[in-house]
């Protein structure tokens, strides 16, 4: 594991600078009309970069989900491209193992144990249960469920569930991490906790992430950068820096700090939700 | 990567697994002693209402008569429930592998159901009854013909379950196995297939108890009689000779055989959706 235990000066220096790391995807002046006529997402463009906490944050309908699968390669965009710079690409036009996908869901499969709902991504892949095993252990370990891997889903809660859900992302060591508003569902205090722990994952394993949410103070929380979305039709309304601090914990959810970003974040949402009403 | 399992837990619901409902040891006991009883009783009152009026055997024999005839009855009734019982498994059998097989062709094209939705529908809905005399005339003999038609029956339960199954994967765990890459074979293996085991068991349930039906009912409507003829030829012979207590005899047997069905398809389905799936796990509130 210590080759990926890289880059914790992120942790360190607030994570506006280094604008010369290199480009892991980026969206070319996408669109993408669904089958009904519906225009969900109009020329965004879109550079990430490797290391970033990017939050795409908007209301409902602005297509920040499509936007994150698009670049995960569920559903061709309708015109405009997605290019991976730095990745080799399989037959499907996607980078090879470099993506991970969290969903709004957990979605395990509830016949397979935690065990093998993690093992799943390599299983795909070929690699045998008796290889993989320790990479899913660890992987296990590293979301705190090391004890629980012989569970089925059903003997888990909403939270554990998500955490075997994350293992499972990160089981390839994907360069980007995809997480679909995966919080949403669960109770404020799980919420904070797995919010604590995303973050500890992203600085210590320097995994670049894109995370959908419709919560200003996750993604103040939580980001290095805000991708704020206007609805009707779904484009950029601003992208926003946000300067963290090198420890994030719950003295930093009330200072004055993060009531600032916060208040920076919601300004920016609300001129994005008027600008589509107008 | 961390340890983060010290701290993730505490505080949060990812401390509590959901602990899962135990019967306890007495009401496990009592499930299967309640029945017994109930049953039990049944017999007694059966006899007594037999002894009590003196009603003649011809005309309703008591249990004890029954179990008589079983044994000496033994030589013509044993093997003719060989030969119901062949029937039905080998019937059983060719409906699951042709169900399933067929589901799994069917969901592979939206197209390929569309063109032959007309013929499943029409097999399905025909009552097998009266197209087994055609079945009689077309099949090389009387026994491959009740095969014929017991299998007709077993195998739409299969089919339209599986196809259901196979059709009811979450979406979501589609797309997961798309961003992997999976092949469609992976796909069918590792997502499709178990995922649809629910309904199949279902299905396996209906088409076992249906398949034994079938096998008595094409039966009575081949008339096939003498050796190597099934129970519901027997049946009808101690309809013919008023050798009711052999009826019941036979009775005994198919309903044992039935009972012996639903119990081992029963079993099956137990075995392999007992960690998982909500219908074999108990509900506690």
């Amino acid at each position: 594991m210590g080759s990926l235990v890289t880059d914790l000066s992120l942790a360190e220096a607030p994570s506006s600078v280094t604008p010369q790391r290199r480009l892991v995807v980026a969206m070319n002046n996408v669109s993408k009309v669904f089958s009904n006529g519906t225009l969900a997402l109009k020329g965004m463009s879109l550079d990430v970069r490797g290391g970033e906490f990017i939050s795409l944050l908007g209301p409902s309908g602005c297509g920040k989900s499509t936007a994150l699968r698009i670049i995960a390669g569920l559903g061709a965009a309708s015109s405009g491209s997605i290019d991976w710079p730095s990745s080799k690409i399989n037959s499907h036009g996607l980078p090879e193992g470099d993506v991970g996908f969290v969903f709004q869901e957990p979605t395990l499969m509830p016949w397979e144990t935690v065990f093998g709902n993690v093992h799943l991504p390599l299983k795909l892949r070929g690699v045998r249960k008796a290889e993989a095993r320790d990479k899913v252990m660890e992987n296990l370990t590293s979301v705190g469920l090391a004890d629980f891997a012989d569970a089925y889903p059903r003997e888990l809660s909403g939270g554990m569930k998500m955490r075997v859900s994350i293992a499972r992302a990160l089981v390839t060591r994907p360069k980007l991490l995809l997480m679909d508003e995966p919080f949403a569902a669960l109770d404020e205090i799980t919420r904070q906790k797995l919010n604590d722990d995303v973050l500890t994952l992203w600085q210590q394993t320097g995994i670049t992430v894109i995370f959908v949410t419709h919560s200003v103070y996750e993604s103040a929380y939580l980001s290095s950068r805000i991708v704020v979305m206007r609805a009707r039709p779904g484009q950029v309304f601003t992208d926003l820096e946000i300067a963290q601090p090198a420890v994030r914990d719950g003295a930093y959810r009330v200072s004055e700090f993060y009531r600032a970003n916060c208040q920076k974040v919601s300004d920016a949402l609300q001129s994005a939700i008027q600008s589509a009403e107008s | 990567m961390t340890d983060l399992k010290a701290s993730a837990e505490k505080g949060t619901d990812s401390a509590v697994a959901v602990l899962l409902p135990r019967m306890s040891s007495n009401e496990k006991v009592m499930q299967v002693v309640v029945p017994l009883v109930a049953l039990a009783l049944g017999i007694a009152a059966w006899q007594w209402i037999v002894t009590a009026n003196g009603i003649p055997k011809y005309i309703l024999p008591g249990p004890g008569d029954a179990a008589v005839a079983l044994f000496t009855d033994s030589s013509t009734l044993w093997p003719a429930l060989w030969v119901t019982l062949r029937i039905t498994v080998m019937a059983l059998a060719i409906a699951l592998v042709g169900g399933v097989t067929l589901a799994i062709i069917i969901v592979q094209s939206k197209w390929l159901e569309l063109a032959l939705s007309p013929f499943t529908v029409i097999l399905q809905v025909t009552p097998i009854i009266a197209i087994a005399p055609l079945i009689l005339i077309y099949a090389p003999d009387t026994q491959s013909a009740l095969m014929i038609c017991a299998f007709l029956v077993a195998f739409f339960p299969i089919l339209s379950n599986m196809v259901q199954g196979l059709k009811s994967v979450d979406h979501n765990l589609l797309n997961l196995f798309e961003l992997y890459g999976a092949n469609g074979w992976q796909t069918l293996l590792y997502l499709k297939i178990p995922a649809s085991m629910p309904y199949f068991m279902a299905g396996l349930r209906i088409a076992g108890g249906l398949s034994l039906i079938a096998a008595v009912v094409a039966e009575f409507a081949a008339g096939s009689a003498g050796q190597g003829s099934g129970l519901a030829f027997r049946l009808l012979e101690s309809q013919y000779r008023l050798n009711l207590p052999r009826m019941f005899a036979a009775l005994i047997m198919l309903c044992g055989t039935g009972i012996a069905i639903y119990g081992l398809t029963s079993f099956v389905s137990w075995l392999v959706l007992h960690r998982w799936h909500e219908s074999a796990i108990r509900r506690e509130n």
